[in-house]
Formats: C-alpha cells, structure tokens, sequence
C-alpha cells in the first residue's frame, strides 16, 4: 500500500523585482490618490499561491515549493518570491 | 520550403497564420499540435498569438512546457528558424529562447491598431528583403507588450544588435509618443544572438494583404523563404 503523509500548506508571494515598472501598482496608487487618501507613498502588486501538498518522505518540501516557485510559479526576469510553510 | 504554425490551446491566430503562408506566400504549410513531439519536417516554425492556456499565472507561461516546445528549443538550438508573433514572442521568453519578459501595457488595455515599427536590422533571416531603417505598418494586438530586459541584457542586445524592430511614427521617428505600451526602448521585436529565433508583437498575418489594410507583413515571411532558398 502507498505510504500516505500528512497535508501540507506553503504560501508563496511573488512581486515584481524593485525596479521593474508594475503599472497595476501604479493604477491603484492613483486611484487611493483620487480617494483622498493621502501619505501613501508607492503600492507594488504581486500575487498569492496556496500549495496544498502531501509529505512523501521523500526531500525536504522546502526544496519542492522552491523548486517550483523557480520553474513554474515565478519569470526570474521581473519577478521575486518568498514562501514559508504554515502547516 | 515547408512552414509549420504551432496550435496551442487557446491559440487565435493560428488560421491567420495558415492562410497567409499557403495563400499570399504561397508556401507549403501544416498545422502542429501542441501534443506533438514531432516538428514534421518544417523548416521554420511558426508560434501563433493568441491566448495559450488561457494565459494564466503570466503570458506564454504554460505553453512554455507543452511537449511540442521540448522540440521547438531543439530546433532553435540547432539552428532552424523559429518565429514568435504576439502571444508566441511571450512563450518563447518564457522558454528562455528569447532574453527579457513582458510587462503588462502602461495604459493597462487591450490595444488592437495598426503601428508604425522600423526594420532596425536587415542581417537577419526575417528582414532579408528589408532596407535598414525601412518603415512597416503592421498591426499589435495585446495587453502584455511592455517588453523589458535589466539593463545588461539590453546592453547585450545592442551590442549583438538583436533589436530587430523599433515602435516608431509614419517616418520612422522613434519617439515615445510612438511607443504603444510602454516598451524598454520602443522594442517591437528581438532575435537571439544567434539570429535564427525572432520574437515580435505586431502582427504580420494580419497584414499580409492590401485589403487587410496592409500588406507590409509579408516582408517577414517572404525574407524567410528567401533566406531559405538561399542558404544563407
């Protein structure tokens, strides 16, 4: 029978590497703008995903979510993540 | 020669692709499917725009890894000729066949019109036929176009002179107004360093006839076959 682990949740942010213009960022600054809100200074979107994953025994999940955030997740280019492991 | 023009789900302009090669170019065209593993004989590739997969997480992202692009990078790394138009200029950077990415367009919208871009670059299989300097009106369409490169990628690109094709006005003046979403020094299109992989956001498809509006987009594909018969 497969030997089944316990679930696992990783979170990992990703935004746009200081410096790489984010025009969604800059939409939504203008607009807190128009709304009186004052003393905001700069707003850099990014996004959020939840990994529910399953521990095979097998390397560190930390090297899995990486691993992925690297081939899939994130464009090296413009784009830089974090993640940790909540569960 | 033969032309084969990649179908990834989601691709639009697939069609458009098709019918100026066979019809306008008239050369031999056949569609790939992305499951394939095979190129079929083609002697230049053709990935189409469009929305591949929905363009999820970030434009060309998924196509990227669909099993017809194993072999698409096998092909470009041989040497065979390789073009990515709209949508297909973002998957081959996201394949890392091209250097840079795409931003999303200053203004945020979807533009669909006809632009104005310089050949920069007559050295290479794409822009053959070309004068240097030579004006095209080609439509984009795109919300994703605002290319960018960190600053030694661009260095590279210059020194290389890889930037094939300029956003510029009627005369060819490269000029801000000119640039219609936002891109890293008006760039409209790029080749690798080895000149065999050309990546662009027009549309030369939609422009391969006079009653489209316009017929400049044919230089891209009539350069090719040049090239190709050629041999060089």
């Amino acid at each position: 029978m497969k030997t089944e682990g316990k679930d696992r949740l990783a979170v990992v942010y990703v935004k746009l590497k200081d410096g790489v213009l984010d025009p969604q960022g800059s939409t939504i600054e203008r607009a807190l703008d128009q709304m009186g809100y004052q003393g905001i200074k700069e707003i850099r979107s990014g996004k959020i995903f939840e990994i529910t994953f399953r521990e095979n025994g097998g390397g560190k999940p930390e090297e899995l979510i990486d691993e992925i955030c690297r081939k899939l997740l994130t464009n090296p280019v413009i784009e830089n993540f974090n993640f940790e492991i909540v569960k | 020669m033969k032309f084969g023009v990649i179908v990834f789900p989601g691709s639009n302009c697939d069609y458009d692709a098709y019918m100026a090669i066979k019809t306008v170019i008239g050369q031999p065209v056949e569609f790939l499917w992305h499951q394939d593993t095979s190129l079929r004989g083609c002697d230049c590739v053709i990935l189409p725009g469009g929305f591949s997969y929905g363009d999820y997480l970030r434009t060309g992202a998924i196509a990227r890894f669909s099993s017809i692009m194993k072999r698409v990078m096998q092909f470009a790394q041989e040497g065979g000729l390789v073009v990515g138009i709209c949508n297909g200029f973002q998957i081959l950077l996201e394949a890392g066949l091209l250097p840079g990415a795409m931003l999303r367009n200053t203004s945020l919208r979807f533009i669909c019109r006809f632009v104005h871009i310089r050949a920069e670059d007559e050295d290479t299989p794409f822009t053959g036929i070309c004068r240097k300097g030579q004006v095209l009106k080609i439509p984009i369409a795109h919300t994703d176009g605002n290319y960018f490169i960190p600053e030694d990628g661009l260095t590279q690109l210059k020194d290389n002179n890889q930037i094939v094709f300029r956003y510029c006005d009627e005369s060819g003046e490269v000029t801000a107004k000119a640039n219609p979403n936002g891109s890293l020094e008006n760039i409209a299109g790029i080749c690798n360093s080895s000149r065999n992989v050309l990546g662009m956001m027009p549309h030369p498809e939609r422009a391969s006839e006079k009653i489209l509006g316009s017929d400049d987009g044919r230089h891209i594909f009539e350069s090719v076959v040049n090239f190709f018969h050629q041999g060089k």
